[in-house]
């Protein structure tokens, strides 16, 4: 009878700790979201043109990119972060190039020399671009890195991916765009 | 409700509550490098909205605000008042830092952020702690940004000043 009194409390203890741990989900969940695809003024939108001269003197025009899906990516040396995606953006672009894929990365770098150097190094096989206020600005300010747009084949911002994104949730969305014709 | 499992419940809050407050001491438990910005101690951080009411209460005397960050970052928008000071990463930033303080007394309410990166990538803040605590200054706060300048300081509204 003690027994089966003391099996009883130690199974509500039991259920007790899982109602908490439900409870702690509940609320913690949307706290640990990740800020990818938060909601943005540009999503749905068209991606605000622009033209650059990339690291190799060619030039990089947004509008000549419809009919492409556009991985369009600002970053910095400074930024550890982006230094750990560059080479999986490099990666797709090989293996997603044939299906219309194109990266194009844009430093926020305040000095050339550092991304040089760095992009050398890296052997990325995509286009990089020195950016600006202005351009950081077009996108909404780019006010953290990295920070990457998703631009569909009609030129339409799809998604944005602020801080440390899981590789996983870029490239499901990416191969969801590659996918419509 | 039982009491079993409301006390199940609590011992679960409790050590849900106790690891979060283990979180931002990671600073002082680990061994961080000199260039992490959890190099600098916790009792020399302060929270936006803390610096944000500071900056924004009338008639108290307002900290000296510095962005030891990425220039181009600050052209874009910056804490309303703050100036640029170099990037902490670099030895040409924190010799301009050292410039801009060398006068000051070393009592000086200075207070140093950046927000490029997320708080445990952040290159910047470490190194400009250290340049200021080595130079003498008693009184360095550095802004704690979890993610970025934008989601911690401009969505959260701020005063922040931009380029246009």
């Amino acid at each position: 009878m003690r027994l089966s009194a003391r099996t009883s409390r130690v199974h509500r203890m039991v259920r007790g700790v899982l109602a908490g741990v439900f409870l702690l989900g509940v609320c913690l969940v949307p706290c640990a979201a990740p800020t990818a695809l938060a909601a943005d003024s540009l999503i749905g939108r068209p991606a605000p043109v622009f033209s650059r001269t990339d690291l190799n003197g060619d030039k990089i025009d947004l509008g000549q990119l419809r009919g492409k899906v556009v991985l369009l990516n600002f970053w910095a040396t400074w930024c550890a972060p982006c230094q750990i995606e560059m080479p999986v953006f490099a990666g797709w672009q090989q293996k997603y190039g044939g299906q219309g894929l194109q990266v194009v990365g844009v430093s926020m770098d305040d000095d050339e020399g550092p991304v040089r150097e760095l992009v050398a190094k890296l052997k990325l096989g995509y286009p990089i671009a020195m950016g600006d206020v202005q351009l950081g600005e077009q996108y909404g300010g780019v006010l953290g890195l990295p920070l990457t747009y998703l631009i569909d084949r009609d030129g339409v911002v799809r998604a944005r991916f602020q801080g440390e994104t899981d590789a996983k949730t870029i490239e499901t969305e990416l191969k969801r765009m590659l996918d419509r014709q | 409700m039982r009491s079993g499992m409301l006390r199940g419940m609590m011992l679960c809050v409790a050590v849900a509550f106790g690891m979060s407050s283990l979180m931002p001491v990671r600073g002082s438990a680990q061994a961080a490098s000199p260039d992490s910005a959890f190099s600098i101690p916790k009792a020399n951080l302060i929270q936006p909205a803390e610096l944000n009411s500071a900056l924004t209460a009338q008639g108290t005397k307002k900290p000296l605000v510095l962005q030891v960050g990425s220039h181009m970052l600050f052209t874009e928008a910056h804490i309303a008042g703050s100036e640029y000071a170099g990037a902490g990463s670099q030895e040409a930033g924190r010799k301009m830092l050292q410039e801009r303080v060398s006068a000051l007394p070393r009592s000086s309410s200075i207070v140093i952020y950046c927000g490029c990166c997320p708080w445990e990538r952040c290159p910047n803040l470490g190194p400009a702690f250290k340049a200021l605590h080595d130079m003498g200054f008693t009184n360095v706060k550095a802004l704690y940004i979890a993610q970025n300048f934008g989601a911690d300081w401009v969505d959260k509204g701020y005063a922040v000043e931009r380029a246009h």
